[in-house]
């Protein structure tokens, strides 16, 4: 069949093309787009009605003009040639390679949308997956197949946190195959190359596959780049069994791509003018995170977004919490008080934690030890709050036991260093260690036995 | 006249407009394009028809087919719903897996009842007898807990011409039925309209306790077989967990769990977990009277839309043959947004946060569908249907929309806070600002069956709990060592009622549910403690020693008494009695 080019653009709205006169074409496929200058962009069809077209254009529709661009359909949707040696390759936000090296030979195209996974066919995440860092380890667990994304704000050092989960992340076991992933949506220069700087000095990079989108890139492309990166992790999970960590970061500029088109097309808002079917795009992305019933691979995802304003919800942090099972949450005050990681405890949380934690994964002890720091903590900084009121000498003997709790929890067991690499025992030891600031009556959220057998013995 | 194909006119998204279906019908359903993906029509403006489809729509476009099936979307039931996991169109999920693969491809079609399975009938009705719809005409035993009872369908009554014990699969004939339409052949498939309600006789207020094991819920905000409760909560306040726990521990017969719209791996959970864990009344795996319906947040939104009326029509024909039946929804926000994302593509006028304007009478006409009923049929038989849904408010806001329109319709709210969540607090419900209407009916009732002290000692506990909120905004001024003694006292007891008795662990296999009888005495040692010491401390005892006795500990651990040990508890008040006592007075 030879395909039709068509010279019939009648509208350009922001980043979208409006054709007329078309025929044949389908919703979702691709178009490639020609200027007489010889520039080629790319497209997608986002809406076909009778014989008008409307297309989304990756790079924008700057310097087009009706008169002089051609646009043809390729009769399909967009794919991404998957092969093992696209590991310790740098690709753009369309999976060209950018590091100079040769281009891949795909062993197949896939459609970058995916199908949904059958919820049958999934296999519950629980398995352990040491990240080295104990606000994560010890109190929001994170296993294989989850994800957990970091709701940070501007200016925190959410990206260090992720390198440094990156860089440690390892199960129990050894002799398994690792790969990461990591999907750049829209961030600095400066913010990227401290991935792949990192990744090189560590040799990550060997095992990794990236995806760059910076801020100067088109905006719209980044609709593209995390289905790109997902896409690959499905393929070397599924295909070739390694277990895949895809970092995704950030997810703010992601959805703004999404506003900025939805608005272009004169949609009817959500919240904050961002689309209705906000939800079910995120959805698409991260629900892509899991294991399947008798394959090895798996998908471990860990999102990173910085919250307008810090605000939680905002509907970006607030949509993909509801996706996404928990959030380590990043705070500000912690890191204005010089701690990394400033992981704020309270409100984070791993919903899959339970599974993923005690005996013959992490230690038997473990959940109750967990479930008694939460609730000392909380208590400790309630109690914090409290004497901010009334002064000190307003708490009982008790309260200020758990504010030195809470002060030697945050600077102890939050702070660690960005090489740390804390294994789980320790963790657990340093949680215990410190809940020997307080008597053992108060340990209410732990079984005798394990008291008996953990609890620090004085003198 | 009518035809029975069209053609694509446009496609934008999970929405397709067809021409030429003259005669097609308001919720036909269709197949579009090659693929004939499955849809439904929701709008006709003249010779446009617009076309929800319920799979992913790339690779179509104008030119295209559409087919006409001449029905509504309806499913199928009969036996094999029990223990079955079906997408929000009743599309088998393990068989599609099985024969597609684990990823859901487009197109992929299986029947939802299993034709192969072979089925003992055992007739309940004699030839000659006058049948009327609703009708027993005979039983199959479809698990160990659900004994499946074949009804005469709609429009079928009419004088028993044949029966007789059958083996075979659904499709059978199991009798013939002389209607007056002529003799009618029946087997043990019906099929149903999802978006309209099955009939029933007589719809009754209701009478009895649905318990759920869990203490909150069941003393102080109850709810009751036939109801309708709503659970709102911002993400990460705990749900999710409370409507699994309430699918596991409820006293229902049936349970149909739809999770609607919310993630796969909660979804993996419940199917992992409910075929290990045991009906604490039979015995008998869990799974053995359950029927799921995932449509997860990536599946395709239409489905979703469609998928809280499938899991409700299913749980209508159980409720017909007589049971008590529970449906939780999670999460009816994902349901409002999908109507909100198609009415969208529709172009309709938005109402508030652009949801669509039908939206509360949506929700309301989906509540409605609950009830404690007589079942259609002659042997007077009564049924019910509870209905729990969970509810996403976006930053658990709950002014908005979804949540205000649920208000409106349900009689129980338990409001989840996440501050509690954050203190580790589960369940974490609200005990100030939740509700229930239900109060008085579940009080009557455990009184007469339970501990003529129920109702008393509820009361008490929440009275305890509302006076610590208002001494709590006192502390917060002036500090705890300005109250009174007695309040001191009193805040120790609502502590207690929190920690010792509110709080619930769902994941301790002894913790996770606990049964009527055991949460009374509970409660009962917890306020025999605050009773003794309000009395020491009236007769001169000293406040800090009655706040630090050591049998306190034991109270603290009284949740973890044996159902089968509750003798525990009376020697716990004796105890604390005894600790009470042997203190000095002056």
């Amino acid at each position: 069949m030879i395909t039709k080019e068509y010279r019939t653009v009648k509208q350009i709205i922001g980043p979208l093309i409006l054709l007329e006169d078309v025929e044949g074409i389908t919703y979702g496929e691709l178009t490639d787009i020609k200027l007489t200058n010889g520039v080629a962009r790319r497209g997608r069809v986002l809406e076909v009605n009778g014989d008008k077209a409307l297309v989304q254009v990756f790079e924008g529709t700057s310097g087009l003009s009706p008169q002089d661009i051609k646009v043809k359909f390729l009769g399909k949707g967009l794919e991404l040639g998957v092969s093992q040696d696209m590991l310790g390759r740098v690709f753009d936000g369309f999976g060209r390679p950018i590091d100079g090296g040769a281009p891949i030979i795909p062993e197949k195209w896939l459609n970058v949308n995916g199908n949904p996974m059958n919820p049958y066919a999934r296999d519950y995440p629980n398995e352990f997956i040491q990240t080295g860092i104990s606000t994560i380890d010890a109190l929001n667990t994170l296993v294989r197949g989850q994800k957990l994304p970091l709701f940070s704000g501007s200016g925190l050092p959410h990206s260090r946190l992720a390198a440094q989960i990156a860089r440690q992340a390892t199960v129990l076991k050894t002799g398994e195959k690792f790969a990461v992933i990591f999907a750049a949506m829209g961030i600095t220069f400066e913010e990227s190359e401290f991935f792949v700087a990192d990744f090189q000095r560590t040799g990550a990079i060997e095992r990794a596959v990236l995806f760059m989108n910076l801020a100067d890139d088109p905006a719209i492309e980044r609709i593209a780049v995390p289905r790109l990166a997902l896409t690959a992790a499905e393929f070397l999970a599924y295909e070739k069994a390694m277990h895949v960590l895809v970092i995704l970061t950030d997810l703010t500029n992601y959805c703004e791509a999404l506003r900025e088109i939805s608005a272009a097309r004169k949609e009817v808002p959500g919240r904050r003018g961002y689309p209705g079917y906000l939800y079910t795009d995120l959805s698409t992305i991260y629900e892509r995170a899991g294991r399947i019933k008798g394959k090895t691979g798996s998908i471990t995802q860990i999102p990173v977004l910085t919250m307008p304003e810090d605000d939680k919800t905002h509907p970006i942090p607030d949509l993909t919490g509801y996706i996404t099972e928990g959030q380590v949450i990043i705070s500000r005050p912690i890191h204005a008080q010089g701690i990394y990681p400033p992981v704020d405890v309270l409100p984070s949380l791993s919903r899959l934690k339970d599974k993923g934690i005690g005996k013959g994964k992490t230690r038997d002890d473990h959940a109750n030890v967990m479930n008694q720091l939460y609730s000392a903590y909380a208590r400790g900084k309630n109690a914090k709050e409290l004497a901010v009121v009334l002064g000190e000498s307003a708490l009982s003997e008790t309260d200020i036991l758990y504010v030195k709790f809470s002060d030697a929890f945050e600077d102890r067991f939050v702070r660690q260093g960005e090489h740390e690499n804390r294994t789980i025992e320790e963790s657990l030891a340093l949680g215990w260690e410190l809940l020997g600031m307080l008597p053992r009556s108060e340990l209410k959220r732990i079984r005798d036995e394990y008291i008996d057998q953990y609890y620090p013995k004085k003198g | 006249m009518s035809t029975d194909q069209g053609t694509v006119i446009k496609v934008s998204g999970p929405l397709v407009v067809a021409r030429g279906l003259t005669g097609a019908r308001m919720y036909e359903m269709v197949r579009v394009g090659e693929l004939k993906l499955f849809g439904e029509i929701i709008e006709i403006r003249g010779d446009d028809y617009s076309i929800q489809v319920y799979e992913e729509t790339e690779g179509i476009g104008p030119g295209q087919p559409v087919f006409r099936t001449g029905e509504a979307l309806a499913v199928e039931l009969g036996p094999g719903l029990i223990r079955s996991i079906y997408d929000g169109v009743q599309r088998p999920l393990d068989v599609l897996q099985r024969d597609f693969g684990d990823f859901i491809v487009r197109g992929a079609e299986r029947p939802a009842l299993d034709r192969a399975h072979v089925w003992d009938f055992v007739p309940v009705a004699n030839v000659g007898d006058r049948v009327e719809p609703g009708d027993v005409l005979g039983t199959v035993q479809e698990s160990k807990l659900v004994l499946h009872k074949i009804m005469v369908p709609q429009g079928k009554g009419g004088t028993v011409k044949k029966i007789g014990a059958v083996q075979g699969n659904i499709e059978t004939e199991v009798a013939v039925i002389e209607t007056a339409a002529g003799p009618a052949s029946i087997n043990m498939i019906q099929r149903w309209a999802v978006r309209e309600g099955r009939p029933v006789k007589r719809k009754m207020p209701p009478v009895d306790p649905l318990t759920t094991g869990q203490r909150v819920i069941d003393m102080l905000f109850p709810m009751a077989q036939g109801g309708t409760a709503c659970v709102p909560g911002p993400f990460g306040s705990g749900k999710t967990v409370v409507q699994h726990q309430l699918a596991k521990w409820a006293n229902t017969e049936i349970v149909v769990y739809v999770g609607c719209g919310e993630r796969g791996n909660e979804m993996t959970d419940v199917l992992m977990e409910f075929p290990h864990l045991k009906d604490p009344k039979s015995g008998e795996p869990l799974m053995e009277r359950t029927v799921m319906v995932a449509n997860t947040s990536n599946m395709p939104v239409a489905a979703r839309e469609a998928s809280v009326f499938t899991g409700i029509t299913i749980a209508e024909y159980f409720r017909d043959m007589g049971y008590s039946v529970a449906l939780m929804a999670d999460s009816t926000s994902r349901w409002a947004e999908a109507m909100r994302e198609i009415s969208g593509r529709l172009e309709e006028m938005p109402g508030e946060e652009g949801y669509p304007a039908y939206l509360g009478s949506r929700i309301a006409g989906f509540y409605e569908r609950s009830g404690y009923v007589v079942c259609q049929g002659s042997d007077g038989r009564q049924g019910s249907l509870s209905l729990i849904g969970a509810v996403s408010p976006p930053g658990g806001d709950l002014s908005e929309p979804v949540v205000q329109a649920t208000l409106r319709v349900v009689k129980v709210f338990w409001g989840l806070d996440d501050k509690l969540a954050f203190a580790r607090h589960f369940p974490a419900i609200n005990w100030l600002t939740s509700y229930s209407l239900y109060q008085e009916v579940v009080d009557r009732f455990c009184n007469e069956k339970l501990d003529p002290d129920w109702e008393k000692h509820r009361k008490r506990a929440m009275a305890l709990l509302q006076r610590e909120a208002e001494l709590e905004e006192l502390v917060r001024l002036v500090g705890m060592d300005a109250l009174a003694a007695d309040d001191r006292l009193l805040m120790q007891a609502a502590k207690m009622i929190r920690e010792d008795f509110l709080h619930q662990n769902a994941f301790d296999d002894r913790d996770s549910y606990t049964s009527l009888k055991k949460q009374i005495a509970l409660l009962a040692a917890i306020l025999h403690y605050y009773d003794d010491a309000r009395a020491a401390l009236g007769a001169g005892a000293e406040l800090n020693p009655l706040l630090k006795l050591e049998v306190l500990d034991d109270v603290a651990k009284a949740k973890l008494i044996a159902e089968d040990q509750l003798g525990q508890f009376d020697e716990l008040k004796t105890r604390i009695s005894a600790a009470i006592r042997d203190l000095p007075r002056y």
